[in-house]
């Protein structure tokens, strides 16, 4: 099949109907409102819901009824937004009730600003509402990973019952890149939900829930949540190595910023530097071992994190790490994204500092 | 591997411009990306975009040190022209601004953009005056590529393909000549 | 010769309602007019947070229990994608008329083909007695111990005649518990509300008036009373849309 041009935004929309999504609930916000747009003319098509919510609130509590009816479904924001609907995620998360959730991020903390941001990290990956619990976090790279990773999303969510998200930064949203569609996935390939509330009677009935009073009974609840994650880090941890193999200053970034280091390592190498870049693919399960094989190598000297937030993900970055190589931090914030000589000059002052400190 | 920054006013077609280009490398199976900048600029004001086309797949898709501009208007002209790589080329809307960079190791293209558009009959088809322009002095596409995506779009505004096509053509034999 | 039987869209489950509270005889109502209907086969309840937060565990058909407020967006999302089932919507004042205002205003507002029963006590009673969006003026709750001050509350939310403002709702009626004779009206209407929804007509509302006499600090026959004298002067029972009618 040819390659066409996307929008990231569309490649997204397109990933999770190719994939069985049949319902789409949102409510507007820069920069994903392209998101909605376009769901609201394909949903009808396919014969899924679309529903315009009163508001992120809404929108996520509208994914919990249909997703727990059994319905692949997903909603769509930005930060702001997002937080909005960390209640619901917590819910669906303790119900365990499958489902995509879109953060196109913008710059915060706050309303912020409406220009490309990496600072929901944390939200992200550390669980984001109250409680114990994580979602499958995914961070696409470009528009053709904008429509696969979400593809995949759905795909994963199903597997654990576990919700998934689609970690992006404005760029991605707003990028066009040439994309191959994959093709529309039967429906009845789709593995059957025998949790589903689908309207069920007597004996047979089914219960969503997320209130388990009883200490004796929350714990092993709990518990098997965590069972699950312990699962998704052992099966699901994917990360991409780029000129990794002699390097002796390793970048990491995820998302468009992992782009940017790419450049600049090679940038790097052309002035001699040995230069590598790992970029997270899986922000939650992170990819640890790909950094402890790095670190585990006589050549590193060192590690420099390179994000869109004043530093969160270098956090995951130096439990990886454990102490057998420095870690770096170079981030940019307010929207601003670095330049591949501003990273460039980054990495050797890290260089420099990790062999002053030998 | 070519960055093109393509910069005017909201309205003056930058971002379809960005699209044609974009549009017609992917069409010669080369890798592409386009990035139009958001925000502020989306409403009224400046509008912007960056296309990259190249042989390799694209790492950064940002083009904050472009190969060529065009610059559709004086003010996207001056605030961008300084950033342009040394070696590069300008194309300047020479109908509505001046030509002086301030710089001589780039390559500046007077074009007069709006005039050509609508010698072509619509002054709206500026865009593609200066998208004929960079045809014709990097070589970046085909010209029928350009042409064929035009075809496209247009497929059922026949009036609108020709004027298109003709400031489109005029802005490639200006530079050719 | 017909024997009363406990329907069987309650499950066993024991009840955990307080003594006089009504909340019992409204899950009776709802679940007989489903079994009556012959919904139960297809049918999907949503449980709010509050009093009747358990009751996933008594009405015997599939059960999704909402957050706080979101029961109607809840039941908005499985209904766009299940229209052929029956989804009834179970939420007390805090949840419905509070937290849950904009999902409340904005699922009629869509015309929601679902049934939201809503059962107003004037109280917050899961959590011991706070001060609810329909507290009536002078009532004393922990958190306006001196009784509701519309200088410093505010005024009760009628939400019937709030949403009879809406054009989408089908059907609309207030209904009490205070006596037999009411518990039979409110029984009919929340019936008809769920035949309307078996048939595809549109959003269908039924405010059930219930007492508390835990919170209320009364006797159940006195805070029988007190409904049907008091709470009724507030909330007039009545019909306030019914399409089917011609009403609204």
């Amino acid at each position: 099949m040819s390659k066409i041009l996307l929008h990231g935004t569309e490649a997204i929309c397109e990933g999770a109907l190719r994939n069985g999504c049949r319902a789409f609930f949102g409510y507007p916000i820069t920069p994903q409102n392209e998101v909605p747009e376009y769901m609201s003319v394909k949903m009808p098509q396919v014969g899924g819901a679309f529903v315009q919510a009163e508001s992120e609130v809404a929108a996520i509590n509208m994914v919990y009824g249909a997703a727990g009816a059994g319905i692949r479904a997903m909603t769509s924001s930005s930060s702001p937004g997002v937080s909005l609907k960390q209640e619901g995620i917590s819910y669906i998360a303790c119900a365990r009730i499958p489902c995509v959730v879109v953060n196109i991020m913008r710059a915060g903390p706050g309303l912020g600003g409406i220009l490309p941001a990496q600072g929901d990290y944390f939200q992200a990956t550390k669980g984001g509402g109250h409680g114990d619990y994580h979602l499958i976090v995914l961070a696409p790279s470009s528009v053709q990973e904008a429509c696969d990773f979400t593809y995949r999303a759905f795909d994963l969510s199903d597997r654990y019952r576990v919700p998934a998200m689609i970690l992006a930064d404005g760029m991605i949203g707003q990028l066009m890149e040439p994309v191959e569609l994959p093709p529309m996935r039967n429906l009845r390939e789709i593995p059957e939900k025998d949790w589903a509330t689908s309207g069920h009677y007597g004996k047979d009935r089914r219960i969503l829930n997320s209130l388990i009073i009883k200490p004796e009974d929350l714990e092993p609840h709990v518990n098997e949540l965590q069972k699950t994650y312990d699962e998704i880090y052992a099966n699901e941890r994917r990360a991409e190595t780029y000129r990794t193999e002699d390097a002796e200053i390793i970048l990491t970034a995820y998302g468009t910023v992992a782009r940017i280091c790419k450049s600049a390592v090679d940038k790097l190498r052309a002035q001699g530097i040995k230069a590598g870049c790992i970029r997270p693919i899986t922000l939650y399960p992170f990819p640890d071992d790909t950094y402890s094989a790095c670190a585990a190598r006589d050549c590193t000297k060192a590690f420099l994190s390179v994000e869109l937030s004043l530093g969160q993900m270098v956090e995951d970055v130096k439990l990886a790490v454990n102490g057998k190589k420095p870690v770096y931090f170079y981030g940019r914030t307010g929207g601003n994204v670095p330049e591949e000589e501003e990273i460039e000059r980054a990495a050797k002052e890290a260089l420099g500092k990790a062999e002053a400190e030998r | 591997m070519i960055r093109i920054l393509l910069a005017g006013q909201g309205g003056q077609g930058v971002l379809s411009a960005g699209r044609f280009l974009a549009e017609s490398g992917l069409h010669e199976g080369k890798e592409v990306s386009y990035l139009p900048a958001y925000g502020p600029e989306m409403r009224g004001g400046t509008a912007n975009c960056s296309v990259i086309v190249a042989e390799d797949p694209i790492a950064s898709p940002l083009c904050t040190v472009p190969d060529v501009l065009i610059a559709l208007n004086a003010p996207s002209f001056h605030k961008f022209a300084p950033r342009v790589k040394s070696g590069g080329i300008i194309i300047v809307n020479g109908s509505v601004s001046d030509a002086y960079a301030g710089r001589d190791d780039v390559r500046v293209i007077d074009l007069p953009a709006n005039d050509l558009a609508m010698e072509a009959g619509d002054i709206r088809s500026a865009n593609m005056a200066a998208l004929g322009a960079l045809v014709a002095a990097t070589g970046l596409v085909r010209e029928q590529s350009i042409v064929n995506c035009l075809q496209e779009k247009f497929v059922a505004k026949p009036r609108v393909l020709d004027c298109n096509r003709r400031a489109f053509e005029a802005g490639l034999a200006a530079v050719k000549k | 010769m017909k024997v009363f039987q406990k329907t069987k869209m309650l499950t066993d489950a024991h009840l955990h309602y307080c003594p006089g509270c009504t909340h019992g005889i409204v899950h009776r109502l709802v679940a007989e007019s489903i079994e009556e209907l012959g919904l139960q086969e297809k049918c999907i309840g949503i449980a709010p947070v509050g009093c009747a937060v358990f009751a996933y565990d008594y009405f015997n058909c599939d059960m999704q229990e909402a957050a706080h407020g979101r029961a109607p967006a809840v039941a908005t999302g499985i209904k766009r994608c299940l229209p052929d089932r029956t989804v009834f919507v179970y939420q007390g004042d805090g949840d419905l008329a509070s937290i849950g205002m904009a999902e409340t205003v904005h699922a009629a507002a869509r015309g929601e083909k679902i049934t939201i029963i809503f059962i107003n006590n004037s109280i917050y009673g899961m959590t011991g007695g706070q001060m609810a969006p329909t507290t009536l003026i002078g009532q004393k709750a922990t958190t306006c111990q001196s009784g509701r001050d519309p200088a410093v509350n505010g005024y009760p939310i009628r939400v019937c005649e709030l949403l009879a403002t809406l054009d989408a709702p089908y059907y609309i009626e207030r209904v009490s518990t205070h006596d037999v004779k009411h518990v039979l009206a409110a029984k009919r209407a929340i019936k008809k509300a769920l035949q309307f929804q078996a048939e595809g007509r549109g959003y269908t509302f039924v405010e059930v008036l219930v007492s508390c006499p835990t919170n209320w600090h009364m006797q159940p026959v006195e805070a029988l009373r007190f409904m049907g004298e008091e709470c009724v002067k507030t909330f007039p029972l009545g019909v306030y849309r019914d399409k089917s009618e011609g009403r609204s």
